[in-house]
């Protein structure tokens, strides 16, 4: 009998402790999916953030890292220069990134710095408890925007895959969806092409995945799907934003 | 012994700790240490490492935890305020057991303070800014012979305890020049050998002779695993306790007055000495080297039949002054001679203050 689905050896055999319906747990799978796939477990290094993030070292069967709140792209600078062959990637939220992160993000980014990052927006703090983030929607409710947040109040949601896609060093930016199997598999594809692009040390790749946090949203997993793609979507377009001429990808 | 050359400080500490091993530096400019991120910036890349300017204090602490988490033996410096924005990183660095060699060259505070030299700095670096329960053994040399042959000594120092290890200069030393003899160039690792010389480092796993994935962290949500592994690190921080402790004893025998101080301000109370003695005024001299751990025990040396008080001297506000009380234990009275803001006292400043106090504690 010939299996249709199997554990990757990406993923360590342990259950995550993410909620129920989090498309965290599709994330960690098709980064090392894509990792084993590649034969290339035993040469990558990962980074863990702060968030729900911080336990991705104890799913990601690689040589893994946790760093400090947003740092996680000055830690994994450090680790290119110690280390100049291997495959480095980081794994951060957006509360991480796209909050106390912007510095460090921003001047990977500008450097070129020749690793991954993969970003994970939930329009929300999951693991402090539902607080307002900067990608955070107008009119969204968390706990600290208890009546929606406002343009007044907070200003509007930061789109960083936009905004990252202006810096020259930013060869790979692109934007996918967990909501669905067709962007699921659009959204392995692109983890690909952004190892393709360190592999080729093209430049700075990262892939933005729009996820759902049931939990704090307060709504169901299915509903999450629905409220991602209906909400979230519309205002963070799916797509590539930049990619660079020559990229090989087989 | 090498030929002595005359070399400004700043640049001297970086030389001593390269010859020392390091490979690896990230820094940030800010007075009175900007000579060292340059220096770093010239030599690094020809003597096969890598220099980057951090986009700030806290990239480059940060940049220091992934790199030497991966193998690399990296040297960090900044002056006071930059070390404040560092402390994070230091917490971690400790809590997840990766050496590196941290540089403060001082100037003075609070806030941003003053770019002249201080000594301001005692509290942030024995007892840390960062949070939780951690030691970083700290070392404040008198002069730059002294600052190169401990700096050139941190780099294995640091991997041996799997810690950071702390050097603190006060911005009088990073400036001025004096004659020093360097050391031999040590042994650096390549990047493949650091995964035997370092099996816990970040090398990809199939680096290592077992395949076994490394996991480098400071998270530890369960109660009894974190009481567990701090347990564990004071284990260590009690053994270097006993192992690190530096200071030179000056004259103590049937000195009228003790002082207490390091760094700078030593060497002005050894000019203070000298003046006392002709005026028939006996004092000595502790001076810690090791500022954590700090040298209790010098203070057992004190000739306690003569010695009247012992004075902190210090740069600051009186910083020290807790541990030499703590040192002293009760058995004298401790005063303090100090000037602060990038002020220094003159040595005759010190002998008159010396002498007041001295007459105040007959």
């Amino acid at each position: 009998m010939t299996p249709v689905f199997t554990y990757t050896k990406g993923m360590t055999e342990v259950s995550t402790s993410y909620c129920p319906g989090c498309t965290h747990g599709i994330a960690n799978r098709i980064i090392m999916e894509t990792l084993d796939e590649m034969g290339k477990l035993g040469d990558a290094i990962g980074v863990g953030s702060i968030g729900c993030s911080v336990t991705a070292h104890q799913f990601m069967n690689v040589d893994m890292l946790e760093s400090a709140h947003g740092r996680a792209p000055a830690v994994a600078s450090g680790i290119r220069r110690a280390q100049p062959d291997k495959l480095i990637f980081t794994y951060q939220g957006d509360g991480d990134l796209a909050s106390i992160g912007t510095a460090e993000i921003v001047h990977a980014a500008h450097r070129g710095e020749k690793f991954c990052v993969f970003f994970i927006n939930n329009a929300i703090y999951g693991m402090t408890g539902g607080q307002m983030a900067p990608t955070t929607l107008i009119g969204q409710r968390t706990t600290t925007s208890p009546e929606g947040r406002t343009v007044e109040q907070a200003g509007r949601p930061i789109r960083i895959s936009e905004m990252l896609a202006t810096i020259d060093g930013a060869v790979y930016i692109e934007r996918v969806a967990l909501d669905s199997p067709a962007h699921v598999r659009a959204a392995k594809k692109a983890v690909r092409k952004a190892f393709a692009v360190q592999e080729q040390k093209l430049g700075f790749a990262m892939v933005e995945f729009l996820s759902t946090c049931p939990s704090n949203w307060g709504l169901s997993p299915s509903d999450s799907i629905k409220w991602l793609r209906e909400n979230m979507i519309p205002y963070y377009p799916l797509g590539v934003f930049k990619e660079p001429e020559g990229l090989k990808n087989d | 012994m090498a030929e002595k050359v005359l070399m400004k400080g700043n640049e001297a500490f970086a030389e001593a700790v390269i010859r020392g091993g390091c490979r690896f530096y990230f820094g940030y400019p800010i007075t009175p240490q900007s000579e060292i991120p340059e220096f770093m910036a010239r030599e690094l890349k020809k003597r096969g490492g890598a220099f980057l300017q951090a986009e700030s204090e806290l990239g480059a602490i940060n940049m220091t935890y992934g790199c030497a988490a991966a193998g690399g033996n990296v040297f960090i410096s900044s002056s006071s305020p930059g070390i404040s924005l560092m402390q994070e990183g230091m917490s971690f660095l400790c809590s997840a057991e990766v050496p590196c060699t941290i540089l403060n060259v001082s100037r003075c505070g609070p806030g941003v303070g003053g770019i002249q030299p201080g000594q301001a700095d005692y509290y942030q670096m024995t007892r840390g800014g960062g949070n939780g329960d951690y030691k970083i053994p700290t070392f404040a040399p008198a002069n730059i012979q002294e600052a190169v042959d401990i700096l050139y000594e941190a780099p294995m120092l640091a991997d041996s305890i799997r810690n950071p290890v702390a050097v603190l200069a006060d911005g009088m030393l990073g400036q001025m020049m004096e004659p020093v003899a360097l050391p031999e160039q040590k042994k650096q690792y390549s990047p493949d050998e650091i995964a035997e010389y370092k099996p816990w480092a970040l090398t990809g796993y199939n680096a290592k002779a077992d395949k076994k994935r490394a996991v480098v962290k400071s998270l530890r949500l369960q109660p009894e695993a974190l009481e567990e592994h701090v347990e564990k690190l004071f284990k260590k921080y009690r053994q270097l306790e006993k192992e690190l402790v530096r200071y030179e004893a000056v004259d103590l025998d049937g000195a009228d007055i003790v002082f207490v101080a390091f760094g700078t301000m030593s060497r002005l109370c050894k000019e203070a000495m000298e003046i006392l003695a002709d005026q028939g005024i006996k004092a000595g001299l502790i001076r810690p080297i090791s500022i954590w751990p700090y040298p209790a025990e010098a203070f057992d040396k004190i000739d306690f039949g003569t010695t009247k008080v012992v004075i902190s001297t210090e740069l600051s506000m009186g910083q020290m002054i807790d541990d030499v009380r703590l040192a002293v234990n009760g058995r004298l009275p401790v005063r303090l001679i100090h000037r602060t803001g990038g002020m220094i006292p003159t040595s005759l400043e010190v002998v008159e203050k010396a002498k007041t106090i001295l007459e105040e504690s007959k």
